[in-house]
């Protein structure tokens, strides 16, 4: 199992302005039709790139080489709403991205990005403001978050952010892939199987 | 202090409270289909797992099929590909496949309560985020990634945080007209896409006691849509009758003891909620959306708000201050998890009896699963579809999000049954989809564009509650 522990990240960000991004935007369906996750990112929010791009090249910030080696990603409210598809948390990892900064997640998406080891941690608006406009001003800069002090610092500012604190645990100790401790106490899972009326054909 | 549904059901299926303080939950079936599936068995395949419960995993195809060419193999070599993975993952790790071809076969969301495999007091998880559809019964059901897919795959449990609940109470009658499509898009539209984060919705009231199974599924089924992962009804006669005698449900005693413990399931009269919300049922209008999320809706002949949002607007091609009512149509889909059970294609039927779709009108009709296509044979309801001028296919998720070959082309705008009106979803980039009722997208069918059922077709026509 992966013992990996995610306490501090660091590098430069990508900005998605927008509230309520689906994951049909994130990675239409489409895309979703092989049998492996490998080279999703290649169609990392295709089609609202094309839809940009058309009117000018590179205008979508995911088409832009100036944040071609970005390690975060800002983001506003309510992002990964709709389908449970985990393609759309691989897509954003595969292309490097290793946490994602934002108002506020779909449950869903911030689920399938802990499994993935990739922390999607709040912040306010006005902070999610100030960051976009910060390293849309300068693709350059240096954005770090520390899970350890709740910390976000860039452009010699600091920020709170905010992560649930069983994901939070769950990062810092390097738990985020669950199955190994599912898979720990069998005995348990099936004696709470064994109580379950309907497991046992609800026998008299 | 009585509890709630959701907190009995969660006390019953947790483990133990992991070291990162989520809770360990028992999942009391699975439901699986070909989409969200593939890596996980090879994730299981690499590490050499088994599949700890074959015996409550079920699956089925649905994404992906053709609607109208069923025949193997597929002519999309992918969807071929996709297919053939699930049916080798299910050969080698023992698990029940409904496959094309076989009679069980639809919507994971329709097969499951259909065969009695989806029952009160289940926690079940499948990797599509309309799993909440089966809460309808008293379960407690959620959609769940890939990477959990292979976790409950593994040991039949799942790593999940405490929810909130929330009551929504839905009380009085619905106007003639007026179906549980418009009452979650009301709901959707007051507390907003993301108003249910963090809450498992308990949906209660007069209005909600006296629907069908089928209706209760629908508004389950948007639960997601307003940013709740769970939504429920408490288990009542409505749900045991809908449970007597199918395939899968408890037979003989067995069933009054199962009977006995779904009741005790149902939330305590003192049950303490986070929230509660009150809707009057009187008040919900036919509902239609105008915009790029399940939230963005109004009546039908309701202004479009000042304030609306202008990229919305801007791609829908819509305008502050216009109704939606009159506009002009190109593709008419009844279908989806949401809104393709045979009581669904009845109230379409209803209203298209007698009439013919407009000329420049594509329509089609996508019943749920093979068994709701069959019933609604018997009924003559294909018939009744196909001399009306509607296509008349086999179950699959279809046009609702276009993973196969029935999609919108260009920048069609397509009156649909289904739950999601996001950019794109279609299959088109650019098409636009107007989320609405089964009888509304009849109606826009044959009008050729958008208008109120209510208007269209005499009101001995529709359904009262």
């Amino acid at each position: 199992m992966a013992i990996e522990r995610v306490g501090e990240i660091r590098g430069t960000a990508l900005p998605v302005r927008g509230d309520d991004i689906d994951t049909d935007r994130i990675i239409p369906a489409r895309f979703l039709k092989a049998i492996s996750f490998e080279g999703l990112e290649a169609h990392l929010f295709e089609d609202d790139r094309r839809e940009l791009d058309a009117a000018r090249p590179d205008s979508h910030p995911v088409s832009n080489p100036i944040y071609a080696g970005a390690a975060l990603m800002i983001v506003n409210a309510n992002f990964g709403c709709g389908s449970s598809r985990e393609h759309a948390p691989q897509a954003i990892r595969r292309r490097g991205i290793r946490a994602v900064i934002g108002q506020s997640f779909s449950e869903i998406f911030f689920g399938n990005a802990v499994v993935l080891g990739m922390p999607c941690v709040t912040v306010t608006k006005e902070t999610a403001e100030a960051l976009m406009a910060l390293v849309e001003n300068d693709p350059r800069t240096e954005v770090a978050i520390d899970l350890g002090s709740m910390r976000l610092t860039a452009g010699g500012a600091s920020y709170a952010i905010a992560l649930p604190a069983a994901a939070r645990e769950a990062f810092m100790d390097g738990s985020w892939d669950a199955t190994g401790l599912l898979l720990e106490n069998f005995d348990e899972v099936r004696a709470v199987a064994a109580r379950l009326p309907y497991a046992n054909r609800f026998a008299g | 202090m009585g509890k709630t549904l959701l907190q009995k059901v969660w006390d019953l299926h947790k483990v133990r409270t992991l070291p990162t303080g989520s809770t360990q939950l028992f999942i009391g079936l699975h439901l699986i289909h070909e989409v969200t599936t593939p890596q996980a068995f090879d994730a299981l395949r690499q590490r050499g797992w088994r599949v700890a419960r074959p015996d409550r995993t079920f699956a089925t195809v649905d994404h992906i099929v053709p609607t109208r060419e069923r025949q193997r193999p597929f002519l999309d070599v992918m969807a071929e590909d996709m297919i053939a993975s699930l049916e080798r993952n299910c050969r080698d790790f023992g698990i029940p496949l409904y496959d094309i071809g076989d009679d069980r076969q639809g919507i994971v969301h329709v097969i499951g309560p259909e065969l009695g495999l989806t029952q009160p007091g289940m926690t079940i998880a499948c990797g599509d985020s309309h799993t909440s559809t089966h809460g309808a019964f008293g379960a407690v059901a959620f959609g769940i990634g890939t990477s959990q897919v292979r976790d409950v795959l593994a040991s039949q449990c799942i790593a999940i945080e405490p929810l909130k609940v929330r009551r929504i109470r839905v009380v009085g009658r619905l106007p003639r007209g007026v179906y549980a499509k418009d009452v979650i898009l009301e709901i959707i539209r007051g507390l907003g896409v993301k108003g249910g984060a963090g809450f498992a919705y308990e949906f209660g009231g007069s209005a909600i006691d006296r629907m069908s199974m089928d209706e209760r599924m629908t508004i389950c089924n948007m639960s997601i849509e307003g940013g709740a992962r769970v939504g429920y009804v408490n288990p009542d006669e409505t749900t045991f009758a809908y449970m007597r005698g199918r395939q899968f449900a408890p037979q003989g005693d067995a069933f009054e003891r199962a009977t006995a413990w779904w009741r005790s399931l149902a939330s305590d009269r003192d049950a303490r909620y986070d929230d509660v919300v009150e809707i009057a049922a009187s008040e919900i209008q036919p509902n239609v959306t105008w915009g790029i999320n399940p939230g963005q809706s109004v009546a039908v002949d309701e202004k479009l708000p000042a304030n609306a949002d202008t990229e919305a607007l801007a791609f829908m091609g819509f305008v502050a201050g216009q109704t939606v009512k009159g506009t002009r149509i190109d593709v008419a889909f009844v279908g989806s998890c949401t809104n393709a059970r045979l009581s669904d294609l009845r109230e379409a039927a209803r209203v298209v009896r007698g009439h013919h779709v407009a000329p420049h009108v594509k329509a089609l009709v996508v019943p749920g699963s093979q068994a709701v296509r069959e019933a609604a044979e018997r009924e003559g309801l294909d018939r009744l579809f196909l001399d009306a001028g509607f296509e008349w296919r086999g179950a699959g998720c279809s046009m609702c999000l276009a993973m196969n070959p029935d999609r919108l082309e260009g920048r069609e705008i397509c009156a649909s049954s289904s739950n999601r009106n996001f950019k794109g979803r279609q299959g088109s980039p650019t098409g636009r989809t107007l989320l609405m009722s089964p009888a509304m997208v009849a109606a826009a069918a044959i009008a050729g564009e958008v208008v109120d059922v209510r208007e269209f077709v005499g009101a001995e026509v529709l359904v009262g509650h």
